[in-house]
């Protein structure tokens, strides 16, 4: 039976992998945007694709900051008071991608929507990037003190090992994008798109084996295994692959169910590696922050599980379904609202 | 400056900047709703263009409550690290909860709604807002039980150093918040009705077609009776409030009236300047009892003044100084107060002149236009009234503001971010701004937003 602490663990994994499986085709499209919509139209239907669901998707980075500070306040406290200056670059990258979805088209102006087009890019290529540098820093450790304070400066987290991480989940978010596109879309954007995947995909598998390879070099992920993650980091690799096979064979809705589950099981290989740690201490190893010394009381624990398990499967179920409502691909017919 | 210092700034600038938009999201979502069901009950399509276009300004306005609530979220933890460490066991449940009961409630209805105007069924698709609408509402519901919690501690004990839940059920029962989510929920209706009265009164102002007169006429009566409600509510909510604050935080009730010593009974101060650091009057204007009878309802009855309670206080918490800035908490009273009083006054005339059916006079048009301001100023100082009222408690009682701040971000950093938030904030303001008018002045038609020359021009929406 898994303790209450381990479970709280696990419901905030899974909000990661919502996230990030999510929200990731929505920075891969948004880094996209500008390369593959030559026409403002083109542009238009481009975001179309995802206009209905990236502010739903982005919901599950609040939950799961909401969940962090519940169940876990002193990994919430250390995390984002220790990489302050990078989460103030992310919020700001967020705030204005999510005015510039609403504004872009707002007005006719060609000076405007160029203007919100690349705040667009920015604020999809920013966090596409800095989430990686900051998984890979999590696990890799960062300079906490005894008393759970964060005391290293910015430039510590741009260390080679969390830059690998920022390179992979960029590019495989923008890989994960370019497919979500050419499912979405049709032509010429769509046969854009597969250029695209094929341009970023094999880059994003090299990324991602680098980062595998960082990760055995650098960090003590496979000399401690925290669990035994057994086939899942080879699953995060072999899907990868599998992705590029499909992309060549024009399987397009298999290669995405192949990055959905790239991206879901690199998410999950890294948290086991942490396990049962939540932030790695590099000065002492004693000072690593855990799922036990860092966690709210088995009673809030027991409090927010109950509402959790029963909230978790609904907002599954209507996110789902919205996926089913607008599942068919946006077509020059599609009434733009954006 | 020291980090502590502009902590404060860039949390009291970043919170009163997110509640410009919150207001608005939470009172005009009923509105939409309403007009949406109007047209799905009726079918006249002058309510599906009225649907749309109020619902073209809410959604202008909800993206930018969206983008600055997400740094609310994380704002906690990059600032108020101690803080977070402190209270995280009780505090952040409301807040997860917030976000997985609300905000996924809110955010994926609305973007059925935004792009299912031809994809649901006409019932369906209906639906999909009065969700948006009890997300919201839900919403501020759980960020304010949030929030008592600072002003009144509930459900915990003291234990391992930190305020630890041993009662959820009593946290989300906090008597506190049955007084303050009324008032804010009622003056966000009123920043709604003011706004859309406003907005209506501007274009009865000039010569239109049968149809704009017809609709804003219509949205003039709505924003009328809808402002004169919801004032009616916040005033009553507020004198209720006032009292329940008088047994849970006098040193605020005595600071917002610079009472500096008890009296009984006690007098309301119309017009004080004080001296804060000696703590007296240079000149005040009083009328006699009406305090009392504000926190009794009757004119005679004790209200303890600022210079008792610090000594209470002391001895109750140790050395220290307990009086909240008195300045501060005086004039954002008044304030809104005073704007309250506008609102009532406003809304009397836009409602006797709509009975009248004559409501075409350029002087209640253009106090209408103005009138859009009240509610914003009632909302911003109301917040910065309760909270700075409440220093120098971060929670009452528990904590000290100076206590909760980062020690490992320096004040270079918060520089950095404060400025950084100033910039993106006053740009984004103006972009804003200017989308609302544009949108608010083109009225029913729909606007082309085909791009200039587009060689590949969209076909016009099917269902314009
Ligand atoms: C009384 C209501 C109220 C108050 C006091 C606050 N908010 Fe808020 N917030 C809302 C009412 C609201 C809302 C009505 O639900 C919003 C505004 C417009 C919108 O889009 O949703 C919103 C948006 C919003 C979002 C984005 C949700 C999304 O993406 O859909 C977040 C993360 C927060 N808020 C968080 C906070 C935090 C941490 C606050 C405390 C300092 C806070 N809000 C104060
Ligand atoms: C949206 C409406 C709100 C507004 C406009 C607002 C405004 C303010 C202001 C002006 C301050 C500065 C007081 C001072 O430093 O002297 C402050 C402090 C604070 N408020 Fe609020 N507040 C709001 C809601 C909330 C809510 C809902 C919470 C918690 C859930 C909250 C938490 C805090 C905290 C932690 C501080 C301490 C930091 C500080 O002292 O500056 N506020 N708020
Ligand atoms: C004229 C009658 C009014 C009275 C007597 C009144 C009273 C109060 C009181 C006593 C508080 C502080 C509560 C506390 O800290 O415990 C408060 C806060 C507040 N007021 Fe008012 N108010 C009035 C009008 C308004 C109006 C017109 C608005 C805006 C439309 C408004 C918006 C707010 C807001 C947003 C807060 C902060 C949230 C809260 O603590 O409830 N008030 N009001």
């Amino acid at each position: 039976m898994m303790d209450l602490n381990t479970l709280w663990f696990v419901l905030i994994v899974v909000l990661f992998i919502g996230f990030f499986v999510l929200e990731g085709f929505d920075y891969g499209v948004g880094i996209l945007l500008p390369f593959l919509g030559r026409t403002d139209t083109e542009r238009r239907r481009i975001i179309h694709t995802i206009g209905p669901v990236w502010d739903g998707n982005e919901v599950w980075i609040i939950t799961a900051g909401g969940a962090m500070f519940a169940a876990f306040p002193h990994w919430y406290a250390t995390l984002f008071s220790g990489f302050y200056l990078a989460l103030f670059l992310l919020l700001a990258a967020l705030i204005v991608r999510g005015v510039a979805f609403e504004f872009r088209s707002k007005d006719r102006h060609p000076t405007w929507r160029a203007t919100w087009d690349w705040m667009i890019f920015v604020g999809s290529a920013v966090p596409a990037l800095l989430w990686g540098v900051a998984l890979g820093n999590l696990l890799r450790g960062v300079p906490i003190d005894a008393d759970m304070h964060y005391v290293g400066g910015f430039f510590d987290l741009l260390n080679p090992y969390a830059l690998i991480c920022g390179v992979a989940s960029f590019t495989a978010f923008t890989t994960h994008g370019a497919i979500f596109l050419n499912l979405k879309s049709t032509d010429p954007i769509r046969t854009r798109a597969l250029r695209a995947t094929r341009t970023v995909g094999p880059l994003a598998t090299a990324a991602v084996l680098a980062f595998a390879a960082a990760t055995y070099a650098w960090t003590d992920a496979f000399a401690r295994l925290g669990v035994n993650p057994g086939l899942v980091p080879m699953t995060a690799v072999g899907s990868m692959l599998a992705a590029g096979v499909f992309v060549h064979r024009a399987r397009l809705g298999w290669a995405f169910a192949m990055t959905c589950l790239a991206i879901a099981t690199s998410t999950i290989t890294i948290f086991m590696a942490l396990y049962p740690r939540v932030m790695v201490s590099s000065l002492n190893a004693d000072w690593s922050l855990t799922i036990y010394n860092a966690s709210s009381t088995p009673y809030t624990l027991t409090i927010m599980s109950v509402i959790a398990l029963i909230f978790v499967p609904i907002v599954l179920l209507y996110q789902g379904w919205t996926y089913w409502v607008f599942r068919h691909r946006v077509t020059a017919d599609t009434p733009l609202e954006y | 400056m020291d980090a502590l210092t502009l902590a404060r700034w860039q949390f009291g600038v970043t919170t009163v900047y997110h509640f410009f938009f919150v207001p608005l999201t939470i009172g005009l979502i009923w509105v939409v709703a309403l007009l949406h069901t109007a047209w799905v009950v009726t079918d006249r399509p002058i309510y599906k263009k009225m649907t749309k276009f109020w619902g073209k300004l809410f959604l202008i306005n909800f993206a930018m409550g969206i983008v600055t609530g997400i740094v609310q979220e994380f704002q906690f933890g990059m600032n108020w690290s101690e803080y977070s460490r402190f209270v995280g066991d009780v505090f952040g449940a409301p807040l997860a909860i917030e976000a997985l009961v609300a905000f996924f409630l809110e955010s994926t209805f609305l973007g059925l709604w935004i792009f299912g105007w031809d994809k649901l069924p006409k019932k369906v698709h209906l639906a999909t807002i009065w969700m948006v609408a009890i997300g919201s509402n839900l919403s501020a519901y759980w960020i304010l039980v949030a929030n008592s919690f600072m002003q009144q501690p509930m459900g915990y004990v003291l234990r391992n150093g930190r305020a630890e839940m041993n009662d959820f059920l009593a946290l989300i029962t906090n008597p506190h918040v049955f007084v303050q989510f009324p008032h804010v929920i009622t003056g966000a209706m009123a920043t709604a009705a003011f706004f859309i009265m406003g907005i209506s009164a501007w274009h009865l102002r000039k010569p239109a077609d049968e149809e704009h007169l017809e609709a804003f006429s219509l949205s003039f009566r709505i924003g009328a009776v809808y402002a004169l409600v919801s004032t009616l509510a916040v005033m009553t909510v507020g004198h209720t409030q006032a009292q329940y604050m008088m047994r849970v935080q006098p040193m605020k009730m005595a600071a917002a009236e610079a009472l500096w010593d008890t009296e009984n009974p006690a007098a309301m101060s119309l017009f004080t300047w004080g001296d804060e650091r000696e703590r007296r009057d240079v000149f005040a204007v009083k009328v006699p009892g009406l305090l009392s009878f504000l926190a009794y309802n009757r004119f005679d009855g004790e209200v303890r003044g600022i210079n008792d309670l610090q000594e209470a206080y002391v001895e109750q918490y140790g050395p220290g100084d307990y009086v909240p800035p008195v300045k501060w908490t005086y004039w954002t009273f008044r304030l809104m107060v005073g704007a309250g009083m506008l609102m009532l006054a406003l809304g009397l005339w836009a409602v006797v002149a709509v009975v009248r059916e004559r409501f075409g006079h350029p002087w209640l048009l253009t106090a209408a236009l103005w009138g859009i301001a009240l509610p914003y100023i009632g909302n911003s100082t109301g917040w910065i009234f309760t909270e700075i009222g409440r220093q120098p408690w971060i929670v009452f009682g528990l904590q000290r503001t100076a206590d909760a701040v980062s020690p490992t971000v320096s004040a270079g950093m918060v520089l950095t971010s404060l400025i950084g938030f100033a910039v993106i904030y006053g740009a984004l303001m103006a972009a804003d701004v200017y989308l609302l008018m544009k949108f608010a002045r083109a009225g029913l038609a729909v606007p082309d937003l085909t791009a200039a020359g587009d060689p590949d021009a969209a076909p016009a929406p099917a269902h314009a």
